[in-house]
Protein backbone atom coordinates (compact mmCIF):
# COMPACT_ATOMS: atom_id res chain seq x y z
CA UNK A 1 0.00 0.00 0.00
CA UNK A 2 1.64 3.21 -1.62
CA UNK A 3 -0.12 6.47 0.41
CA UNK A 4 -1.19 6.10 3.61
CA UNK A 5 -2.68 8.98 5.21
CA UNK A 6 -4.15 8.11 8.33
CA UNK A 7 -3.87 4.82 10.00
CA UNK A 8 -6.36 3.69 13.28
CA UNK A 9 -5.45 1.21 15.82
CA UNK A 10 -8.25 0.12 17.74
CA UNK A 11 -7.74 -1.30 21.28
CA UNK A 12 -4.98 0.53 23.04
CA UNK A 13 -3.53 -2.88 24.68
CA UNK A 14 -0.12 -4.82 23.76
CA UNK A 15 -0.96 -5.53 20.03
CA UNK A 16 -2.41 -2.06 19.17
CA UNK A 17 0.60 -0.30 21.26
CA UNK A 18 3.17 -2.22 19.49
CA UNK A 19 1.37 -1.49 16.02
CA UNK A 20 1.08 1.76 16.27
CA UNK A 21 5.05 1.75 17.56
CA UNK A 22 6.19 -0.34 14.71
CA UNK A 23 4.52 1.49 12.48
CA UNK A 24 6.62 4.42 13.60
CA UNK A 25 9.61 2.87 13.92
CA UNK A 26 9.43 1.64 10.55
CA UNK A 27 9.00 5.36 8.71
CA UNK A 28 5.32 5.47 8.80
CA UNK A 29 4.69 9.33 8.85
CA UNK A 30 1.07 9.90 8.04
CA UNK A 31 -1.58 10.19 11.06
CA UNK A 32 -1.51 7.37 13.47
CA UNK A 33 -4.63 7.22 16.27
CA UNK A 34 -4.83 4.71 18.50
CA UNK A 35 -8.13 4.23 20.44
CA UNK A 36 -8.91 2.02 23.34
CA UNK A 37 -12.10 2.39 25.40
CA UNK A 38 -10.04 1.99 28.75
CA UNK A 39 -9.13 4.70 30.51
CA UNK A 40 -5.85 4.02 32.18
CA UNK A 41 -3.17 3.92 30.01
CA UNK A 42 -2.43 1.43 28.06
CA UNK A 43 -0.84 -1.76 30.50
CA UNK A 44 0.80 -4.84 30.46
CA UNK A 45 -2.15 -8.22 31.71
CA UNK A 46 -0.22 -10.92 32.50
CA UNK A 47 0.83 -9.97 35.92
CA UNK A 48 -2.68 -9.34 37.03
CA UNK A 49 -3.19 -12.46 38.07
CA UNK A 50 0.40 -13.00 39.26
CA UNK A 51 2.24 -9.89 40.64
CA UNK A 52 -0.65 -7.50 41.28
CA UNK A 53 -2.98 -10.00 42.65
CA UNK A 54 -0.42 -11.32 45.13
CA UNK A 55 0.14 -7.34 45.93
CA UNK A 56 4.19 -8.06 44.97
CA UNK A 57 3.09 -4.81 42.46
CA UNK A 58 1.72 -1.92 42.63
CA UNK A 59 -0.31 -1.85 39.29
CA UNK A 60 1.76 1.56 37.92
CA UNK A 61 4.44 -1.01 37.26
CA UNK A 62 2.03 -2.83 34.36
CA UNK A 63 1.71 0.54 32.48
CA UNK A 64 3.43 -0.51 28.75
CA UNK A 65 4.75 3.39 28.09
CA UNK A 66 4.81 6.41 30.10
CA UNK A 67 2.32 8.86 28.56
CA UNK A 68 5.04 11.04 27.09
CA UNK A 69 6.27 8.30 24.80
CA UNK A 70 2.58 8.43 22.75
CA UNK A 71 3.59 12.07 22.24
CA UNK A 72 6.79 11.61 21.39
CA UNK A 73 6.23 9.58 18.70
CA UNK A 74 3.58 11.38 17.34
CA UNK A 75 1.06 8.94 18.36
CA UNK A 76 -2.70 10.26 18.74
CA UNK A 77 -4.02 8.42 22.12
CA UNK A 78 -8.21 8.36 22.72
CA UNK A 79 -8.60 6.67 25.71
CA UNK A 80 -11.91 6.19 27.28
CA UNK A 81 -13.45 5.61 24.15
CA UNK A 82 -14.87 2.71 22.51
CA UNK A 83 -15.25 2.21 18.98
CA UNK A 84 -18.57 0.93 18.06
CA UNK A 85 -19.43 0.81 14.39
CA UNK A 86 -17.27 0.34 10.87
CA UNK A 87 -18.09 1.10 7.30
CA UNK A 88 -15.93 -0.51 4.89
CA UNK A 89 -16.96 1.09 2.00
CA UNK A 90 -16.31 5.01 3.50
CA UNK A 91 -13.77 3.78 5.23
CA UNK A 92 -14.86 5.07 8.95
CA UNK A 93 -14.70 3.50 12.33
CA UNK A 94 -17.59 5.47 14.73
CA UNK A 95 -17.21 6.31 18.37
CA UNK A 96 -18.84 6.17 21.03
CA UNK A 97 -18.44 9.87 21.77
CA UNK A 98 -20.24 10.13 18.12
CA UNK A 99 -17.23 11.12 16.30
CA UNK A 100 -16.37 9.21 12.97
CA UNK A 101 -12.75 8.46 12.17
CA UNK A 102 -11.85 8.21 8.71
CA UNK A 103 -9.08 5.79 7.90
CA UNK A 104 -6.73 4.72 5.10
CA UNK A 105 -5.48 1.82 6.81
CA UNK A 106 -7.44 0.08 9.71
CA UNK A 107 -5.95 -2.08 12.77
CA UNK A 108 -8.36 -4.23 15.15
CA UNK A 109 -6.78 -5.00 18.17
CA UNK A 110 -9.96 -5.58 20.19
CA UNK A 111 -8.35 -8.75 22.30
CA UNK A 112 -10.96 -10.26 24.40
CA UNK A 113 -13.40 -10.05 26.83
CA UNK A 114 -14.25 -12.91 29.73
CA UNK A 115 -17.10 -15.66 29.05
CA UNK A 116 -19.48 -15.17 31.87
CA UNK A 117 -21.98 -17.74 33.98
CA UNK A 118 -25.19 -17.28 32.68
CA UNK A 119 -26.21 -15.87 35.82
CA UNK A 120 -25.20 -15.02 39.54
CA UNK A 121 -22.72 -12.30 38.55
CA UNK A 122 -25.02 -9.32 39.96
CA UNK A 123 -24.39 -10.46 43.27
CA UNK A 124 -21.50 -9.04 45.24
CA UNK A 125 -18.22 -10.58 45.71
CA UNK A 126 -18.24 -12.62 41.92
CA UNK A 127 -15.52 -11.31 39.94
CA UNK A 128 -13.96 -12.20 35.98
CA UNK A 129 -10.04 -11.11 35.60
CA UNK A 130 -9.25 -9.15 32.96
CA UNK A 131 -8.26 -5.50 33.64
CA UNK A 132 -6.42 -3.86 36.15
CA UNK A 133 -9.88 -2.77 37.89
CA UNK A 134 -10.83 -5.83 37.79
CA UNK A 135 -7.61 -6.93 39.23
CA UNK A 136 -7.57 -4.53 41.95
CA UNK A 137 -11.13 -5.28 42.69
CA UNK A 138 -10.64 -9.19 43.36
CA UNK A 139 -7.72 -8.20 45.61
CA UNK A 140 -9.48 -5.66 47.44
CA UNK A 141 -12.67 -8.85 48.06
CA UNK A 142 -9.79 -11.50 48.73
CA UNK A 143 -8.13 -9.39 51.71
CA UNK A 144 -11.27 -9.27 53.51
CA UNK A 145 -12.34 -12.57 52.78
CA UNK A 146 -11.40 -16.29 53.77
CA UNK A 147 -12.82 -18.58 51.15
CA UNK A 148 -12.66 -18.50 47.39
CA UNK A 149 -13.73 -20.68 44.58
CA UNK A 150 -12.51 -20.41 41.41
CA UNK A 151 -14.60 -21.37 38.51
CA UNK A 152 -12.46 -22.69 35.59
CA UNK A 153 -9.21 -24.31 35.86
CA UNK A 154 -7.08 -23.09 32.84
CA UNK A 155 -4.40 -20.79 32.78
CA UNK A 156 -5.95 -17.55 34.48
CA UNK A 157 -8.02 -19.94 37.33
CA UNK A 158 -4.99 -21.83 37.97
CA UNK A 159 -2.73 -18.71 38.79
CA UNK A 160 -5.37 -16.76 40.33
CA UNK A 161 -6.04 -20.01 42.68
CA UNK A 162 -1.83 -20.07 43.45
CA UNK A 163 -2.10 -16.45 43.98
CA UNK A 164 -5.26 -16.44 46.64
CA UNK A 165 -3.88 -19.26 48.48
CA UNK A 166 -0.88 -17.55 48.96
CA UNK A 167 -2.46 -14.58 50.67
CA UNK A 168 -3.90 -17.63 53.05
CA UNK A 169 -7.46 -18.04 51.92
CA UNK A 170 -9.30 -21.54 51.50
CA UNK A 171 -9.10 -21.84 47.73
CA UNK A 172 -11.37 -24.04 45.84
CA UNK A 173 -10.81 -25.10 42.17
CA UNK A 174 -13.55 -26.39 40.36
CA UNK A 175 -13.94 -27.28 36.64
CA UNK A 176 -16.17 -29.62 34.60
CA UNK A 177 -12.68 -31.50 32.97
CA UNK A 178 -10.83 -34.05 35.57
CA UNK A 179 -7.62 -31.89 35.59
CA UNK A 180 -6.60 -28.45 35.45
CA UNK A 181 -5.12 -27.73 32.44
CA UNK A 182 -5.38 -30.88 30.33
CA UNK A 183 -6.71 -29.57 27.13
CA UNK A 184 -3.66 -27.24 27.01
CA UNK A 185 -1.29 -29.63 28.44
CA UNK A 186 -2.64 -33.19 28.14
CA UNK A 187 -3.19 -35.44 30.89
CA UNK A 188 0.57 -36.11 32.51
CA UNK A 189 1.42 -32.77 32.31
CA UNK A 190 -2.17 -31.38 34.06
CA UNK A 191 -1.85 -34.52 36.66
CA UNK A 192 1.27 -32.74 37.81
CA UNK A 193 -0.29 -28.82 37.71
CA UNK A 194 -2.69 -30.97 40.21
CA UNK A 195 -0.73 -32.49 42.48
CA UNK A 196 1.50 -29.27 42.96
CA UNK A 197 -1.75 -27.44 44.04
CA UNK A 198 -2.88 -30.24 46.01
CA UNK A 199 0.09 -29.91 48.19
CA UNK A 200 -0.03 -26.45 48.24
CA UNK A 201 -3.64 -26.65 49.74
CA UNK A 202 -5.89 -26.01 47.22
CA UNK A 203 -8.39 -27.57 47.34
CA UNK A 204 -9.59 -29.28 43.78
CA UNK A 205 -12.90 -30.08 42.47
CA UNK A 206 -12.36 -31.18 38.94
CA UNK A 207 -14.87 -33.31 37.00
CA UNK A 208 -17.51 -30.79 38.65
CA UNK A 209 -19.54 -28.12 36.93
CA UNK A 210 -21.35 -25.43 38.05
CA UNK A 211 -24.99 -25.11 38.90
CA UNK A 212 -25.46 -22.08 40.02
CA UNK A 213 -24.18 -19.81 42.73
CA UNK A 214 -25.67 -18.76 45.51
CA UNK A 215 -26.32 -15.71 47.69
CA UNK A 216 -28.95 -13.03 48.34
CA UNK A 217 -27.21 -9.58 47.22
CA UNK A 218 -23.91 -11.02 48.08
CA UNK A 219 -22.46 -14.20 46.55
CA UNK A 220 -22.68 -17.69 49.74
CA UNK A 221 -21.58 -20.38 47.19
CA UNK A 222 -21.41 -22.41 44.75
CA UNK A 223 -23.62 -25.34 44.23
CA UNK A 224 -22.13 -27.73 41.93
CA UNK A 225 -23.44 -30.74 39.27
CA UNK A 226 -22.62 -33.22 42.42
CA UNK A 227 -25.22 -31.31 44.18
CA UNK A 228 -22.47 -30.37 46.81
CA UNK A 229 -22.79 -26.61 47.79
CA UNK A 230 -18.92 -25.14 48.40
CA UNK A 231 -18.54 -22.32 51.14
CA UNK A 232 -17.58 -18.90 49.21
CA UNK A 233 -17.33 -14.97 50.11
CA UNK A 234 -15.64 -14.28 46.58
CA UNK A 235 -15.93 -16.22 43.53
CA UNK A 236 -13.77 -15.65 40.37
CA UNK A 237 -14.76 -17.00 37.38
CA UNK A 238 -12.07 -18.07 34.43
CA UNK A 239 -13.64 -19.52 32.36
CA UNK A 240 -12.59 -18.41 29.14
CA UNK A 241 -12.92 -15.19 26.67
CA UNK A 242 -14.36 -14.31 23.75
CA UNK A 243 -13.13 -12.44 20.88
CA UNK A 244 -14.29 -8.35 21.51
CA UNK A 245 -15.91 -8.14 17.79
CA UNK A 246 -19.55 -6.94 18.77
CA UNK A 247 -18.25 -3.30 17.32
CA UNK A 248 -18.09 -5.42 14.11
CA UNK A 249 -21.59 -7.18 13.44
CA UNK A 250 -22.98 -6.19 10.41
CA UNK A 251 -20.28 -4.42 9.04
CA UNK A 252 -18.93 -7.39 6.86
CA UNK A 253 -15.68 -8.06 8.46
CA UNK A 254 -15.62 -11.54 8.43
CA UNK A 255 -16.18 -12.79 11.94
CA UNK A 256 -15.62 -16.54 13.22
CA UNK A 257 -14.69 -16.89 16.70
CA UNK A 258 -12.21 -13.85 16.02
CA UNK A 259 -11.51 -11.72 13.31
CA UNK A 260 -10.70 -14.16 10.31
CA UNK A 261 -7.63 -13.06 8.39
CA UNK A 262 -5.39 -14.34 5.64
CA UNK A 263 -1.67 -15.22 6.01
CA UNK A 264 -0.79 -11.37 6.23
CA UNK A 265 -3.16 -11.37 8.66
CA UNK A 266 -5.51 -8.77 6.41
CA UNK A 267 -9.27 -9.16 6.57
CA UNK A 268 -10.44 -6.73 4.27
CA UNK A 269 -9.04 -3.84 1.81
CA UNK A 270 -6.61 -1.88 4.02
CA UNK A 271 -7.88 -3.38 7.48
CA UNK A 272 -5.31 -6.02 9.67
CA UNK A 273 -6.01 -7.27 12.91
CA UNK A 274 -3.33 -8.49 15.67
CA UNK A 275 -3.39 -9.71 19.41
CA UNK A 276 -6.06 -12.02 20.72
CA UNK A 277 -9.16 -11.07 18.39
CA UNK A 278 -7.10 -12.33 15.21
CA UNK A 279 -7.76 -15.92 13.67
CA UNK A 280 -5.75 -15.95 10.74
CA UNK A 281 -4.08 -18.29 8.42
CA UNK A 282 -0.49 -20.40 9.68
CA UNK A 283 1.04 -21.65 6.80
CA UNK A 284 3.19 -23.50 8.20
CA UNK A 285 0.77 -25.12 10.56
CA UNK A 286 -2.20 -25.45 7.74
CA UNK A 287 -5.08 -23.77 9.44
CA UNK A 288 -6.40 -20.79 10.68
CA UNK A 289 -5.27 -19.88 14.17
CA UNK A 290 -5.70 -17.80 17.07
CA UNK A 291 -3.22 -17.01 19.86
CA UNK A 292 -4.41 -15.68 23.50
CA UNK A 293 -0.74 -15.31 24.46
CA UNK A 294 1.02 -12.31 25.28
CA UNK A 295 3.80 -12.90 22.55
CA UNK A 296 1.58 -13.47 19.64
CA UNK A 297 0.26 -9.61 20.46
CA UNK A 298 3.63 -8.18 20.09
CA UNK A 299 5.06 -10.39 17.60
CA UNK A 300 1.76 -9.70 15.30
CA UNK A 301 1.62 -6.23 15.79
CA UNK A 302 4.37 -5.90 14.50
CA UNK A 303 3.77 -7.88 11.37
CA UNK A 304 0.70 -6.13 10.80
CA UNK A 305 2.60 -2.76 10.78
CA UNK A 306 4.76 -4.02 8.14
CA UNK A 307 2.18 -5.70 6.29
CA UNK A 308 0.46 -2.49 6.46
CA UNK A 309 3.19 -0.33 4.71
CA UNK A 310 3.19 -3.48 2.00
CA UNK A 311 5.39 -6.62 3.13
CA UNK A 312 3.64 -9.18 1.81
CA UNK A 313 5.20 -11.54 4.12
CA UNK A 314 3.01 -14.32 5.94
CA UNK A 315 2.81 -14.18 9.28
CA UNK A 316 4.35 -17.60 10.50
CA UNK A 317 5.43 -17.03 14.26
CA UNK A 318 6.24 -20.08 16.79
CA UNK A 319 3.76 -19.37 19.41
CA UNK A 320 5.35 -18.71 22.88
CA UNK A 321 3.67 -18.57 26.36
CA UNK A 322 4.54 -18.72 29.80
CA UNK A 323 2.41 -19.42 33.02
CA UNK A 324 3.91 -19.05 36.58
CA UNK A 325 2.02 -20.86 39.49
CA UNK A 326 3.35 -20.83 42.98
CA UNK A 327 6.88 -22.05 42.32
CA UNK A 328 6.51 -23.66 38.95
CA UNK A 329 7.51 -21.42 35.79
CA UNK A 330 5.85 -23.61 32.92
CA UNK A 331 6.84 -22.46 29.34
CA UNK A 332 5.82 -23.93 25.83
CA UNK A 333 6.65 -22.96 22.50
CA UNK A 334 4.41 -24.09 19.08
CA UNK A 335 1.08 -25.88 19.55
CA UNK A 336 -0.16 -28.63 21.44
CA UNK A 337 -2.85 -30.22 19.75
CA UNK A 338 -5.22 -32.61 20.37
CA UNK A 339 -4.07 -36.36 19.69
CA UNK A 340 -0.28 -34.96 20.24
CA UNK A 341 2.17 -37.04 22.00
CA UNK A 342 3.98 -36.49 24.82
CA UNK A 343 7.31 -37.55 25.81
CA UNK A 344 9.83 -36.42 28.82
CA UNK A 345 12.87 -35.55 26.59
CA UNK A 346 15.18 -34.20 29.58
CA UNK A 347 14.83 -33.94 33.39
CA UNK A 348 12.07 -35.80 35.18
CA UNK A 349 8.26 -35.10 35.59
CA UNK A 350 8.00 -36.24 39.13
CA UNK A 351 10.95 -33.75 39.81
CA UNK A 352 8.95 -30.73 38.38
CA UNK A 353 12.26 -30.42 36.26
CA UNK A 354 11.27 -31.17 32.82
CA UNK A 355 11.10 -30.46 29.12
CA UNK A 356 8.68 -32.25 27.00
CA UNK A 357 7.94 -32.57 23.59
CA UNK A 358 4.74 -33.34 21.66
CA UNK A 359 4.56 -35.36 18.64
CA UNK A 360 2.14 -34.97 15.58
CA UNK A 361 2.70 -37.05 12.79
CA UNK A 362 5.69 -37.97 14.27
CA UNK A 363 7.11 -34.13 13.64
CA UNK A 364 7.63 -32.14 16.85
CA UNK A 365 4.84 -29.34 17.02
CA UNK A 366 5.75 -28.47 20.54
CA UNK A 367 8.16 -28.22 23.54
CA UNK A 368 7.21 -27.56 27.03
CA UNK A 369 9.75 -26.71 29.64
CA UNK A 370 8.75 -26.62 33.70
CA UNK A 371 11.33 -24.73 35.28
CA UNK A 372 13.98 -25.58 32.64
CA UNK A 373 14.00 -21.97 30.73
CA UNK A 374 17.24 -22.94 29.03
CA UNK A 375 17.35 -26.39 27.84
CA UNK A 376 13.66 -25.51 26.59
CA UNK A 377 14.77 -22.64 24.40
CA UNK A 378 17.75 -24.78 22.95
CA UNK A 379 14.72 -27.28 22.12
CA UNK A 380 12.97 -24.55 20.04
CA UNK A 381 14.21 -25.19 17.17
CA UNK A 382 13.13 -28.66 17.26
CA UNK A 383 9.50 -27.10 16.70
CA UNK A 384 7.95 -27.13 12.82
CA UNK A 385 4.71 -27.24 11.40
CA UNK A 386 1.87 -29.71 11.41
CA UNK A 387 -0.77 -30.44 8.84
CA UNK A 388 -4.33 -29.78 9.54
CA UNK A 389 -5.84 -27.08 11.60
CA UNK A 390 -4.35 -26.08 14.96
CA UNK A 391 -6.07 -23.91 17.57
CA UNK A 392 -4.33 -23.10 19.90
CA UNK A 393 -4.59 -20.29 23.04
CA UNK A 394 -5.94 -19.39 26.62
CA UNK A 395 -9.13 -20.61 25.15
CA UNK A 396 -10.72 -24.07 25.23
CA UNK A 397 -8.83 -26.56 22.24
CA UNK A 398 -8.44 -30.28 22.97
CA UNK A 399 -6.16 -32.15 25.00
CA UNK A 400 -3.37 -33.90 24.06
CA UNK A 401 -2.67 -37.31 24.98
CA UNK A 402 0.75 -38.89 26.68
CA UNK A 403 2.42 -41.53 25.12
CA UNK B 1 23.24 2.89 23.82
CA UNK B 2 22.68 1.48 27.96
CA UNK B 3 20.41 -1.24 28.68
CA UNK B 4 19.05 -1.84 31.64
CA UNK B 5 17.31 -5.37 32.82
CA UNK B 6 14.66 -5.91 35.50
CA UNK B 7 15.02 -9.09 36.56
CA UNK B 8 11.97 -8.49 38.68
CA UNK B 9 9.88 -8.58 35.59
CA UNK B 10 11.76 -11.26 33.80
CA UNK B 11 9.66 -14.11 33.08
CA UNK B 12 12.96 -16.48 31.56
CA UNK B 13 11.13 -16.63 28.05
CA UNK B 14 14.63 -16.44 26.02
CA UNK B 15 13.47 -13.99 23.36
CA UNK B 16 16.28 -11.79 24.77
CA UNK B 17 18.80 -14.43 24.23
CA UNK B 18 17.59 -15.49 20.44
CA UNK B 19 17.00 -12.23 19.18
CA UNK B 20 20.82 -11.02 20.90
CA UNK B 21 23.00 -13.74 22.04
CA UNK B 22 25.74 -11.35 22.52
CA UNK B 23 24.03 -9.03 25.07
CA UNK B 24 21.68 -11.62 27.02
CA UNK B 25 22.22 -14.67 28.81
CA UNK B 26 19.42 -16.98 31.04
CA UNK B 27 20.45 -18.10 34.59
CA UNK B 28 20.72 -21.95 34.37
CA UNK B 29 18.54 -22.20 37.72
CA UNK B 30 15.76 -20.37 36.52
CA UNK B 31 16.11 -18.87 33.36
CA UNK B 32 16.59 -15.05 34.90
CA UNK B 33 18.08 -12.93 31.59
CA UNK B 34 21.86 -12.12 32.74
CA UNK B 35 23.21 -9.15 31.21
CA UNK B 36 26.04 -9.82 29.07
CA UNK B 37 27.18 -6.49 27.71
CA UNK B 38 25.72 -2.79 29.11
CA UNK B 39 26.77 -0.80 26.34
CA UNK B 40 26.81 -2.99 23.66
CA UNK B 41 28.88 -2.39 20.34
CA UNK B 42 27.14 -0.24 17.36
CA UNK B 43 27.13 -3.28 15.58
CA UNK B 44 24.50 -4.94 18.55
CA UNK B 45 22.15 -2.41 18.91
CA UNK B 46 19.95 -3.04 16.21
CA UNK B 47 19.37 -6.46 17.71
CA UNK B 48 19.29 -5.38 21.16
CA UNK B 49 16.92 -3.05 20.29
CA UNK B 50 14.68 -5.97 18.78
CA UNK B 51 14.82 -8.26 21.96
CA UNK B 52 13.66 -5.32 24.16
CA UNK B 53 10.92 -5.00 21.87
CA UNK B 54 9.93 -8.65 21.70
CA UNK B 55 10.89 -9.29 25.97
CA UNK B 56 7.06 -10.14 26.21
CA UNK B 57 8.00 -8.98 30.12
CA UNK B 58 9.24 -6.11 29.28
CA UNK B 59 12.30 -6.23 31.28
CA UNK B 60 14.45 -4.48 29.02
CA UNK B 61 15.03 -0.93 28.47
CA UNK B 62 17.34 0.44 26.54
CA UNK B 63 18.65 4.04 27.17
CA UNK B 64 20.18 6.07 23.94
C1 LIG C 1 -5.02 -11.84 33.91
C2 LIG C 1 -4.33 -12.28 32.66
C3 LIG C 1 -3.12 -12.99 32.75
C4 LIG C 1 -2.44 -13.38 31.58
N1 LIG C 1 -1.27 -14.07 31.70
C5 LIG C 1 -0.60 -14.45 30.59
C6 LIG C 1 0.62 -15.19 30.70
O1 LIG C 1 1.10 -15.49 31.79
N2 LIG C 1 1.26 -15.53 29.56
C7 LIG C 1 0.77 -15.21 28.33
O2 LIG C 1 1.40 -15.56 27.34
N3 LIG C 1 -0.39 -14.52 28.20
C8 LIG C 1 -1.09 -14.14 29.30
N4 LIG C 1 -2.28 -13.45 29.18
C9 LIG C 1 -2.78 -13.14 27.83
C10 LIG C 1 -2.27 -11.80 27.33
O3 LIG C 1 -2.40 -10.81 28.29
C11 LIG C 1 -3.02 -11.43 26.06
O4 LIG C 1 -2.65 -12.35 25.07
C12 LIG C 1 -2.74 -10.01 25.59
O5 LIG C 1 -3.19 -9.07 26.52
C13 LIG C 1 -3.39 -9.76 24.23
O6 LIG C 1 -3.21 -8.42 23.85
P1 LIG C 1 -4.22 -7.70 22.86
O7 LIG C 1 -3.69 -6.33 22.71
O8 LIG C 1 -4.44 -8.55 21.67
O9 LIG C 1 -5.64 -7.70 23.59
P2 LIG C 1 -6.10 -7.05 24.97
O10 LIG C 1 -4.97 -7.02 25.93
O11 LIG C 1 -7.35 -7.75 25.36
O12 LIG C 1 -6.45 -5.53 24.60
C14 LIG C 1 -7.54 -5.17 23.83
C15 LIG C 1 -7.90 -3.76 24.19
O13 LIG C 1 -8.93 -3.30 23.33
C16 LIG C 1 -9.94 -2.68 24.10
N5 LIG C 1 -11.20 -2.73 23.35
C17 LIG C 1 -12.05 -3.79 23.22
N6 LIG C 1 -13.10 -3.45 22.44
C18 LIG C 1 -12.92 -2.14 22.08
C19 LIG C 1 -13.67 -1.24 21.29
N7 LIG C 1 -14.81 -1.59 20.70
N8 LIG C 1 -13.19 0.02 21.13
C20 LIG C 1 -12.01 0.39 21.71
N9 LIG C 1 -11.26 -0.44 22.47
C21 LIG C 1 -11.73 -1.69 22.65
C22 LIG C 1 -9.95 -3.47 25.38
O14 LIG C 1 -10.57 -2.78 26.43
C23 LIG C 1 -8.45 -3.63 25.60
O15 LIG C 1 -7.92 -2.51 26.24
C24 LIG C 1 -2.99 -13.07 30.32
C25 LIG C 1 -4.21 -12.38 30.24
C26 LIG C 1 -4.88 -11.99 31.39
C27 LIG C 1 -6.19 -11.24 31.30
S1 LIG D 1 12.98 -11.82 26.82
FE1 LIG D 1 12.45 -10.63 28.64
S2 LIG D 1 11.36 -12.06 29.92
FE2 LIG D 1 12.45 -13.23 28.39
S3 LIG D 1 14.38 -13.83 29.36
FE3 LIG D 1 14.71 -11.97 28.20
S4 LIG D 1 14.37 -10.37 29.70
FE4 LIG D 1 13.48 -12.16 30.55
Amino acid sequence: MGNLGRVVVVGASAAGVTTAETLRREGYTGRLTLVGDEEALPYDRPPLSKQVLAGVWEPEKTVLRPESAYADQDIELLLGNAACGLDLARRTVALANGEELGYDGLVIATGTTPRTLPSGHDLAGVHVLRTVGDALALRGDLLRSSAVVVVGAGFLGTEAAAAARQLGLDVTLVDPLPLPLVRQFGDRVAAAIAELHEERGVRLRTGTGVVRLHGETAVSGVELTDGTVVRADVVLVAIGAVPATGWLDGSGVPVDDGVVCDATCRTADGVYAAGDVARWFHPHFGGLMRVEHRMNATEQGMAVARALLGAQTPFAPVPYFWTDQFDAKVQAYGVFPAGAEMTVAHGRLDEREFVAHYLAQGRVVGVLGWNMARQLRQDRQLVSGSPGGVRTGRTPGSAPRSA
Amino acid sequence: MKVRIDVDACVGAGQCVLAAPDVFDQRDEDGMVVLLLEEPPAELEAATEHAALLCPALAIVVDR
